[in-house]
């Protein structure tokens, strides 16, 4: 049993709350059931279920902070605990910059939780694996691909009255297609809350036409293109930048949204004026949960409005050094973008490349986002609105910062998961002019 | 099972740092101790039997307490102290010619008994799509055996106040010698992990591992302009030895800069990352074009584990990780050509698990099979890969060579990359003669950024410290320098290496694979080699 109901993780989190001598205490209670399939070769190679439910309790005496966690819940459990952490406090050396547990808070319910992905049995997920496999099978295709989805709870309480209850479900899909002899190579992935909307047997057809279409491909010179890039690959370079959306960075002099002189580049203008970036717990395709790591109620919150930088992240403690309201920190990132489809936006681009997948994308300078990484699964040379063939894997370095300021046409923003982010995304795909692609790679 | 979490630590440059953490968290006095031997092959027996009694052909048992500290500061500031410990026990069994897996937090002979029955069923449900049988290369059992990693002081029994006074001594120096912002960490880890199998071994391990980086910042607040200097520490596979510096682990390069080889004076590069910082802020931008390049060790070591630990890993070659990590461009017919050009001929690589001091340095790895050293790459020729037991006989070799690695109990092993090394010259040579031929090159010290393609061919490096290298010797420092590389030719490209005298190692302490993910720990040793005619890009942008 991991998956606790409001009132069952309520009785827990107050009991620990009350047990704690400290000057104060605040208490998580994480629950979560994982499976997965992975499957390589036309075979299933792993799959697993892993259930587990971990309290945290941090305590505070004065500024000496001790964090403890445990997961058996009886009360010689939960007296044992709160005791650890109390002695880890007191031992601990004082943190200057420490900041009281958060005020009681009031979270409106965010619609992350859907029952037919809480539903998913060992059965669905091999059926996941096999939709893939057999047409693959049956054309002369070598499928490899990961499968994994979970329902979770989340409950939070502090010695200050706040108390946050609430379930979330997700599921995400990857499946690289490959033909036998190792030429081409195509890629599809799918991030979702609502399992239903999901079919292995549509979605595995886009990894196969992109598999067989790569096969053979021309090779291009290294320079500057127009570039489509679909949602998956343009997020990896998004979520990159965020990270130098933090205030303190920024005021003390590192990140790109320093301003010369001192200070941080809020309400100016850094981006085409066509970007728009906005978190909002509630948005019905990328709903999270409506409190953050601190347990801070999430606002809807614009991040860059028009090409303008509207917010930095405060931590709590450097919102009070600077005169600031710390909010809850965002966990989804929502691009702005207009109607069209990756398909769209092909047919209206005279000459271009496609851009399937973004890969091994690493910071090479963080003062300009500049970023190197390359393309993979799925490179097309596209003519006057049609995909003419496809061509040799790129290796590119461009910002993000750059990016965003030579944008052609925004496209329809889908739900993209990234292993490497943080946050769920919505992402348009992006026809962009100037991209920077400087080597070729023979990889397929 | 138990949680895997990731502790964030931001200022490392503009990325943020994220660290796997995995377990309860402890009090530091928890650290030390061990469960007890007989107690540990009681547990196993009872998870040997009940997976023979099930049906089980083959069956290995790990019990396993990680245990991990990390220590993080900033400036004047102590920001973090994390103490973890996870303990369980990992069934790992062959029924019906298919795998099969379980684990269990629960140390109780009914509970592991009960995950071996589970792992049975789990391989016997799996063999009905199985389309080949397992075959497992042999191993003799060892009987009850045991390894520690030769560590002179224990890192988890050094007291958290003198880890905290350290780092807040190396920030200090940082700051005084011109920094505008450090951040330090310690990591600490201890597997005491105790392997049975029905191959007859008792296998009792302690490993220990400590990792002490550092990122100072420079700022010219006038021009908004930032710069980071990385520590140039090595993790490693000793104790908190390490951290008393001695003379002969200090090395002085030409032109100046100093690194660091069996011990690490963390103050004294805490002192010259802050100056490093500053020059950096002023230094001149490289221009882009063809150098030859004398690559530092503690630069060299990620290009090799990029470039030859990676795509010589032979689950990467067959398929196994194609949807994530991706495939290899070496290929088995290469292989099997016996005459597939790596590199030059000055170029041999080598695998391992025995270096003393390494992250991947083991007893035996982790299905029994007792560590050793191989050729990947001779005299540029290459001839072998990285395998385990499950994978030898597609190599048409009876043993394996011992690659094999779980993160946790509760995680099912497989095969993960073993220390893999460039051997040094056998010429003497050092660095300082080596610049002497050298009329316009770059010297590259300390790792920065990578990426490489998911084949493996197309990488582009950076490093933390370049000099140009004019008409043989070492000169001022310059910037935005980043080199791209096909990977055969930039092995080829290789025309001498050091000899053994300048032999030194550096690492990856968290090096992830697979899907869920595992990280792993490994060492790459070179002594500084020359690559000429390497092409270099200058990594400048402006952002208006």
């Amino acid at each position: 049993m991991t998956m606790y109901s409001e009132a069952e993780a309520r009785t827990i989190l107050e009991k620990v709350v009350k047990l704690s001598k400290a000057d104060e205490c605040s208490a998580t209670l994480d629950g979560n059931v994982t499976g997965n399939v992975r499957f390589a070769l036309n075979n299933v190679s792993t799959s697993g279920l892993v259930s587990n439910c971990v309290l945290g309790v941090q305590v505070a005496f004065g500024k000496r902070v001790g964090i403890a966690t445990i997961n058996t819940f009886d009360d010689a459990s939960l007296e044992k605990v709160v005791r650890r952490a109390e002695e880890l406090a007191k031992l601990a050396p004082e943190n200057p910059e420490f900041m009281p547990t958060i005020e009681k808070q009031t979270y409106k319910p965010t619609g992350t939780h859907v029952e037919a992905t809480a539903a998913i049995t060992p059965d669905y997920r091999a059926s996941v694996a096999g939709d893939c496999i057999e047409p693959c099978k049956k054309d002369g295709l070598v499928a490899a691909g990961f499968f994994s989805d979970n329902q979770t709870f989340s409950a939070i309480a502090n010695s200050k009255g706040n108390f946050g209850y609430q379930k979330s479900t997700g599921a995400d899909f990857t499946c690289t297609v490959r033909t036998e002899d190792g030429k081409g190579s195509g890629w599809v992935a799918r991030n979702l809350s609502d399992v239903s909307k999901f079919d292995a047997k549509t979605e595995i057809k886009t990894a196969i036409q992109k598999s067989k279409g790569s096969v053979d491909a021309k090779a291009l010179e290294p320079g500057k293109y127009t570039v489509i890039l679909e949602p998956a690959a343009a997020a990896g370079l998004i979520s990159f930048m965020m990270f130098g959306f933090d205030a303190r960075q920024a005021d003390e002099g590192r990140s790109f949204l320093t301003k010369k002189g001192g200070g941080n580049r809020v309400g100016e203008k850094v981006y085409d004026e066509r970007v728009s970036i906005h978190a909002d717990p509630w948005d019905p395709e990328s709903a999270v949960l409506p409190w953050d790591g601190q347990g801070l109620a999430r606002e809807k919150t614009p991040i860059i409005t028009k090409g303008k930088v509207e917010y930095l992240q405060y931590s709590q403690f450097w919102a009070k050094e600077k005169g600031k309201k710390a909010i809850g920190q965002p966990g989804n990132l929502i691009m702005a973008g207009g109607t069209k489809s990756t398909a769209d936006l092909v047919k209206d681009t005279k000459k271009g490349i496609l851009v399937t997948r973004t890969w091994y994308i690493r910071m090479v300078d963080p003062q300009t986002v500049l970023l190197t990484g390359l393309t993979r699964d799925g490179t097309f040379y596209i003519e006057n609105g049609e995909i003419k063939y496809p061509i040799k894997n790129f290796r590119f370095n461009e910002s993000p910062v750059i990016m965003l300021n030579n944008v052609e046409e925004l496209g329809k923003p889908i739900r993209v998961g990234d292993d490497e982010s943080p946050f769920v995304m919505m992402i348009p795909p992006m026809k962009l002019r100037d991209f920077t692609f400087t080597s070729l790679s023979d990889a397929v | 099972m138990e949680r895997r979490d990731f502790l964030k630590v931001t200022g490392f440059g503009l990325g943020t740092l994220v660290l796997p953490i995995s377990g309860r968290l402890i009090a530091a006095e928890e650290l030390g101790g061990k469960l007890d031997v007989a107690f540990k092959k009681t547990l196993a027996d009872a998870a040997l039997g009940a997976a023979k009694d099930g049906g089980a052909t083959y069956c290995d048992v790990r019990v396993g307490r990680y245990l991990q500290q990390f220590v993080v500061t900033r400036e004047d500031k102590v920001q973090n102290v994390v103490n973890t410990e996870s303990t369980g026990v990992g069934v790992r069994v062959i029924a019906n010619g298919t795998w099969g897996f379980a684990a269990t937090s629960a140390l109780t002979a009914d509970a592991v008994a009960k995950a071996a029955r589970q792992a049975v069923a789990i391989a016997k449900a799996n063999s009905k799509i199985q389309t080949a049988p397992v075959q497992l290369a042999a191993v003799k059992g060892v009987g009850e055996v045991s390894w520690a990693t030769p560590i002179k002081k224990n890192s988890m029994e050094v007291p958290i106040k003198d880890k905290v006074d350290m780092l807040l001594s190396v920030n200090a120096a940082a700051l005084k010698a011109g920094a505008n912002y450090v951040n330090s960490i310690l990591f600490l880890v201890n597997e005491q992990k105790y392997f049975a199998s029905t191959d007859g071994s008792y296998i009792d391990q302690d490993v220990h591992r400590i990792w002490a980086p550092m990122t100072v910042t420079a700022i010219d607040k006038a021009s908004g302009k930032f710069r980071t200097r990385n520590g140039l520490s090595a993790p490693m596979g000793m104790g908190f030895e390490y951290l008393d510096p001695k003379p002969e682990g200090r090395v002085e390069l030409p032109g100046g800069a100093v690194v660091y080889s069996s011990s690490y004076n963390m103050v004294e590069d805490a002192v010259a990352a802050a100056k490093q910082a500053q020059e950096k802020l002023k230094a001149p931008s490289v221009k882009p074009g063809k150098y030859d390049l004398m690559l530092d060790p503690s630069h060299l070591w990620l290009t090799i584990h990029e470039s030859v630990g990676h795509p010589l890993e032979l689950d990467r070659v067959l398929g196994y990780e194609a949807n994530y990590a991706g495939t290899s461009f070496v290929t088995l017919d290469k292989w099997k050509s016996k005459d597939f050009k790596y590199g030059s001929d000055k170029v041999t690589l080598f695998a391992d698990k025995v270096q003393p001091s390494t992250l991947g340095a083991v007893g035996y790895d982790d299905e029994g099979v007792k560590t050793k050293r191989w050729d990947l790459v001779k005299d540029g020729t290459l001839v072998n890969y990285q395998m385990i037991r499950d994978q030898a006989h597609i190599l048409g070799e009876k043993e394996s060579q011992g690659c094999c690695y779980a993160d946790s109990w509760a995680s099912v092993q497989f095969q993960r990359m073993a220390n893999v090394s460039l051997a040094a010259g056998d010429k003497k040579l050092t660095p300082a003669e080596m610049v002497k031929d050298i009329e316009n090159g770059v010297y590259i010290v300390g790792d920065g950024s990578f990426s490489i393609d998911q084949q493996r061919y197309n990488a582009q490096y950076g490093g933390q410290l370049f000099y140009e290298i004019k008409d043989g010797k070492v000169g001022a420092m310059i910037e935005d320098v980043a080199y791209q590389a096909r990977t055969p030719e930039f092995w080829a490209a290789c025309v001498a290496v050091c000899d053994e005298r300048d032999y030194r190692f550096g690492g990856s302490f968290f090096d992830g694979k697979g899907q869920p993910g595992q990280v792993s720990a490994v060492s790459h040793g070179s002594a500084t080699a020359r690559f000429n005619g390497v092409n270099v890009i200058n990594t400048a942008r402006s952002l208006g």
